[in-house]
């Protein structure tokens, strides 16, 4: 596990400047149950002005580095057991909680996935948003507010002033989430970690969102992680695309790469249980199996048991995350030979 | 709300009609002669048992004795005991001291009570959760006289520490003995579900949201989760000043309080009627207002709740 290496973007290594990185990063749940691997060795960054899209099923473990990023992983059950987390180069694992206090909403800031829960359901949107303002910039109850507006006209809700004073259950799925992402980028964060922030939309509302999300970060050259398992809502917003298999990235690349030729049978898998219009009519196809218990990981790839390539070299040796060709990474034996097909 | 409020205040005439007549009945039912024993030794003569059978309406059916008590009620007339004292006066009198202590009982229940609760709901299983627990499984075990005669001598008179009866003036010092002790089931209550709701929210997403704002902790507990944790309290505290002034009858004698609770026992003996009838219509009234006071708060803690 110690082998994996970290891709960096020029293949030279892992350069210092980065914005936020994370480093062989190790989380555990420790439940009634038994020990569940959670995170086993991540590694992955993203600089300013650049969008990294972090694609993989539920309980890939993509949600829970993003907690971790955070520190707002639920601890117990959740343990960080190795790794490091670092932003302006600093390890945020080894700081003071005060210190990890002040860098969230200002250093990285989060959109959550269901907006309904993830807003206080007895405050206004607007106190919500204006508290940011009052509490960590010491405004005045008055200048608050008139930012907290201007915060949600820059979202584009229609009669921002007057919306201040609703409640999150008189907003729309959608016009939520636009509260949502106005209330994480009120202090203006150099990262903003999306995790799945239009899932819980209607797919015209989806891409309205994933529109308004790509605008705001372009404009503020932000540094963006952005969760998702779906595979359509990254290609038009994202630069570089991390896959996530029990835990671990399989596979990173650009995201034309990626799409075009990807150097893991995971991202094939997914890449063909795309519907498509030529195959209407016919079977969806799927990726066999089922994501393997993450108290019990498979030795080898942990993939080997659903994967159609599998070899016996599959289920004895962990194959790390390498270099495939330029600016690109794959964890998986025979990377080279799928890059390489025709 | 103008118009919830108002079907909710018509509401209350049914409610009222019907628990007053429940209770004038009840009364009415108990067996026993209200003269026995106003006479000595002997028993009453017959022109005195006429005379008062005729002044109290005593033979009259029920339902007229109770229309002739409503009427007079309305005229704020509380009518008088057999001895001729008016009734009124006695509730003037006995009300506000078991108001007194119930409000004090009330306020030592919300603030320990929410105190433990809020503590023990953030650091579930340390030894401050263990204690609570403990604790208040013995104040809801054991009953109301058996605290209040254990403290009273314990405090009051081995310790010395407060006067073990309470002087005729109630004041606030001297109350808080008896308002612990009158509070204390309730306050092991309020503590337990407290200690759930906090617990219960705090996983919630949107305390999480709050925490990822970088909100210090003091305000994600004391704005976000507590709001959210105190709707289930504000029922219970709400609901449980009539409860206090009824349930007050124990607390009172032990510390010698003159409450509606002594009153109400010696009406009960003598079958005064009215009396019994008068205090409990007011408690009644009390149980009604508290009732309507939660529904009101409930809007006001928790937005999604709009009456129309």
């Amino acid at each position: 596990m110690s082998e994996q290496s970290a891709p960096g973007a020029d293949g030279s290594g892992r350069p210092s400047g980065r914005l936020l990185e994370v480093d062989d990063l190790r989380v555990e749940f420790r439940t009634r149950d038994g020990v569940a691997k959670v995170i086993n060795g991540v590694t992955y960054h993203v600089d300013a002005g650049e969008t990294l899209a972090v694609l993989g099923e539920s309980g890939s473990g993509k949600s829970v580095t993003a907690q971790t990023i955070m520190g707002i992983l639920d601890t117990p059950p959740g343990f960080v057991t190795g790794g490091q987390v670092r932003f302006h180069g600093k390890d945020m694992l080894a700081m003071s909680a005060e210190q990890r206090r002040r860098i969230r909403g200002e250093g990285i800031a989060m959109i959550f996935q269901d907006s309904l829960s993830a807003l206080n359901p007895v405050f206004t949107v607007g106190f919500q948003i204006a508290e940011q303002f009052r509490i960590r910039r010491g405004m005045s109850r008055a200048d608050a507010k008139k930012r907290a507006i201007e915060m949600l006209d820059q979202v584009k809700i229609p009669n921002a002033k007057g919306r201040y004073s609703n409640y999150p259950h008189q907003f729309s799925g959608g016009m939520r989430q636009r509260a949502m992402i106005a209330m994480s980028l009120a202090l203006d964060p150099e990262v903003l970690i999306a995790d799945e922030p239009t899932t819980a939309l209607d797919v015209t509302v989806q891409a309205q969102i994933m529109d308004l999300l790509g605008e705001l970060q372009r404009e503020r050259q932000m540094g963006m992680i952005l969760i998702t398992h779906d595979l359509g809502v990254v290609a038009d917003v994202a630069d570089r695309i991390a896959v996530m298999y029990a835990g671990r990235i399989v596979e990173e690349a650009d995201v034309y790469d990626l799409y075009a030729k990807p150097a893991h049978p995971y991202t094939l898998g997914l890449l063909n249980s795309i519907p498509r219009m030529d195959e209407k009519g016919q079977e969806l196809r799927t990726i066999k199996g089922l994501p393997p218990n993450l108290m019990n990981i498979p030795p080898g790839c942990p993939f080997n048991p659903r994967c159609p390539m599998a070899q016996p070299v599959c289920r004895e040796k962990l194959p790390p995350l390498l270099q495939v060709g330029r600016s690109r990474a794959s964890a998986c034996h025979f990377a080279e030979e799928l890059v390489n097909r025709d | 709300m103008g118009r919830y409020l108002l079907r909710r205040l018509l509401q209350l005439v049914p409610v009222f009609i019907g628990t007053t007549f429940l209770i004038y009945w009840l009364v009415w039912s108990v067996p026993g002669d209200p003269f026995a024993g106003k006479c000595g030794d002997r028993p009453c003569p017959a022109n005195y048992v006429n005379a008062m059978t005729e002044k109290y309406h005593l033979n009259d059916s029920i339902w007229v004795q109770y229309a002739t008590y409503m009427k007079n009620l309305f005229q704020g007339d509380f009518g008088t005991t057999f001895s001729g004292r008016s009734i009124g006066d006695i509730i003037a009198t006995s009300y506000p001291n078991t108001l007194k202590l119930a409000v004090v009982a009330l306020a030592i229940e919300a603030i320990i009570g929410l105190g433990a609760g809020v503590l023990t709901g953030l650091r579930r299983n340390g030894f401050l959760d263990n204690l609570v627990l403990i604790s208040t499984l013995f104040l809801i075990a054991l009953p109301v006289f058996v605290i209040g005669f254990v403290l009273q001598w314990l405090i009051g008179v081995k310790w010395g520490l407060v006067r073990p009866t309470v002087s005729n003036d109630m004041p606030i010092t001297e109350l808080l003995l008896p308002g612990f002790v009158l509070g204390s089931a309730s306050m092991a209550y309020i503590a337990r579900v407290a200690r759930t709701s906090i617990a219960e929210n705090r996983r919630a997403d949107y305390v999480r949201t709050a925490i990822a704002k970088g909100l210090p902790m003091r305000r994600v507990v004391g704005v976000h989760l507590l709001r959210n944790s105190l709707i289930p309290v504000v029922t219970l505290l709400g609901t449980d000043l009539g409860a206090l002034m009824g349930g007050a009858i124990v607390t009172e004698g032990i510390f010698g309080i003159n409450g509606i609770g002594r009153q109400v026992l010696r009406a009960i003996v003598t079958k005064q009627s009215a009396t019994v009838v008068g205090i409990v219509v007011v408690l009644v009234l009390v149980y009604l207002v508290m009732n309507l006071l939660v529904d009101l708060l409930y809007a006001a803690l928790d937005p999604r709740i709009r009456y129309e």
